[in-house]
């Protein structure tokens, strides 16, 4: 068995949290998106820039704003333990809220293109046929812009997969709870369990290669029936 | 103003001094464990001034520096947390043979940063309300395998080890317990000790008999067989000077 049962828990935990982000963020990025690719508000443009921010600040910014925010002190943390929730750090929920800000980028950019192709046009047909604004949503904007949809939950999905620095400085290397995939690794490098080591990040490399050549095919195909 | 020959020859003189004290003086490149951050910075400065080498460090976990000095990392001196790592190097043949030696004698202390959480004793361990206890990895970094010791002496181990929250080394170890996200930990006392006393939060030393004793070593990589200020540094962490600043940090020698 290459894989111990630590590593198997941590495989396990890694694919609750990414599919778990990745639900939950398509629900999220959705309006969010929306709201960017129509707005003609003063707002959209720093909006846009604090959605896009995670992309580029280095995940120990994030790790240490949020440990700090959701610590007992911090403003979020008074507020969770006000709701009789407790402190979110060295906790699922914790690296869960994490990764929804850290993969927001990932989730809302794919969608705001993607509803940004279709234009007004479709919709301002579907409203003379006198289709509400939900109505056509559902009907017309879903449909058409399936393919970012579909760009927005793999990336999503595989950015929350290789997440490491976040989840090192406010997970606390728990099994089951918060020790994931990335920071096993990073346990087995360090422990020179090099063999441990190699099987699970041999694994992460198949992973996104297999990731990244499907979303490559499914653009391809896509374009070739678009012409 | 003309510049007269007496003033050419004393800037003359002051730029050859500075530049003989430049072609002496070296750079040692210095893997310090995490939990001698705070006495090893003082340290560097004071073996600087005295000795006009430069000392550069790098902080981590013993463990870390391990895999990555096998792994050809280019530093000439480790100060690790335990004496195994060391020991280990020298087997391996990646040291300067014969330099090993102990600079520090680490002491466990469980400490919290509100004042009263933690008594003298240590009862709070049993008796006490908290949601997390943090260690460093115990796998990694000998103070976190000193706690699992104590704790296991202690008899306390199976009932606590579901509330652990693990550091990847010491210093986010005391990085969980100082910004409150656990309520208490195992950190070094160096961590916590200000010129001889605990200043912040409440704290139990841990009697020296409840873990194997943190001897922590130190040894010249074999690297830096011909660089100067390696033995350098390595003489001078014996010296009164520095002992007398390991000392206020809480270590024993």
């Amino acid at each position: 068995m290459p894989f111990s049962p630590d590593d198997l828990s941590a495989i396990w935990l890694t694919l609750k949290l990414a599919t778990l982000t990745t639900a939950l963020l398509l629900v999220l990025a959705t309006p969010l998106a929306w709201w960017l690719a129509r707005t003609t508000s003063r707002w959209r443009a720093p909006l846009g820039a604090v959605v896009t921010l995670p992309l580029v600040l280095p995940p120990t910014v994030l790790g240490f704003y949020l440990l700090v925010t959701l610590g007992p002190h911090g403003w979020i943390g008074q507020l969770t333990q006000f709701l009789g929730l407790g402190t979110l750090p060295f906790t699922f929920g914790g690296l869960l809220l994490a990764s929804l800000i850290y993969s927001l980028p990932f989730a809302v950019q794919p969608l705001q293109n993607a509803f940004e192709a279709i234009g007004p046009r479709p919709l301002e047909v579907a409203a003379t046929l006198r289709a509400t604004p939900l109505d056509a949503f559902f009907t017309v904007v879903l449909p058409l812009s399936r393919r970012g949809f579909v760009t927005a939950g793999i990336l999503t999905f595989a950015h929350t997969v290789g997440e490491f620095g976040v989840v090192l400085m406010i997970g606390g290397n728990i099994p089951d709870k918060t020790r994931v995939v990335s920071t096993q690794i990073y346990g087995h490098v360090e422990a020179l369990a090099y063999t441990q080591a190699h099987w699970l990040a041999g694994s992460m490399v198949l992973f996104s290669f297999v990731v990244l050549l499907g979303l490559s095919l499914l653009n391809r195909r896509h374009t070739r029936v678009m012409p | 103003m003309p510049v007269s020959f007496r003033r050419l020859v004393q800037l003359a003189t002051v730029a050859t001094a500075g530049l003989s004290g430049l072609c002496q003086a070296a750079e040692v490149s210095v893997a310090v464990a995490a939990n001698f951050t705070a006495p090893m910075q003082k340290i560097a400065v004071a073996f600087e001034q005295d000795t006009g080498h430069k000392a550069v460090l790098a902080f981590g976990s013993t463990g870390k520096f391990y895999a990555q000095i096998r792994n050809g990392a280019p530093f000439h001196l480790l100060l690790a947390a335990d004496d195994e790592t060391p020991a280990k190097l020298d087997k391996e043949g990646l040291t300067v043979p014969g330099s090993r030696f102990a600079y520090a004698i680490g002491t466990l202390v469980l400490w919290s940063a509100q004042a009263g959480l933690v008594d003298k004793q240590g009862q709070v361990l049993r008796t006490g309300h908290f949601e997390r206890i943090a260690l460093a990895d115990p796998k990694l970094a000998p103070y976190g395998a000193a706690a699992v010791e104590t704790l296991t002496r202690l008899g306390l181990l199976p009932t606590l080890q579901s509330r652990f929250v693990q550091g990847e080394n010491i210093g986010q170890t005391y990085q969980f317990v100082a910004t409150g996200n656990a309520a208490l930990g195992f950190v070094a006392l160096s961590q916590v000790m200000v010129d001889g006393r605990i200043t912040r939060g409440s704290a139990w030393q841990i009697p020296a008999d409840l873990h194997t004793p943190i001897r922590q070593d130190a040894v010249i990589l074999s690297n830096a067989k011909d660089n100067a200020a390696a033995a350098a540094l390595a003489a001078y962490l014996r010296s009164d000077k520095a002992r007398a600043i390991i000392r206020a940090y809480g270590y024993a020698l």
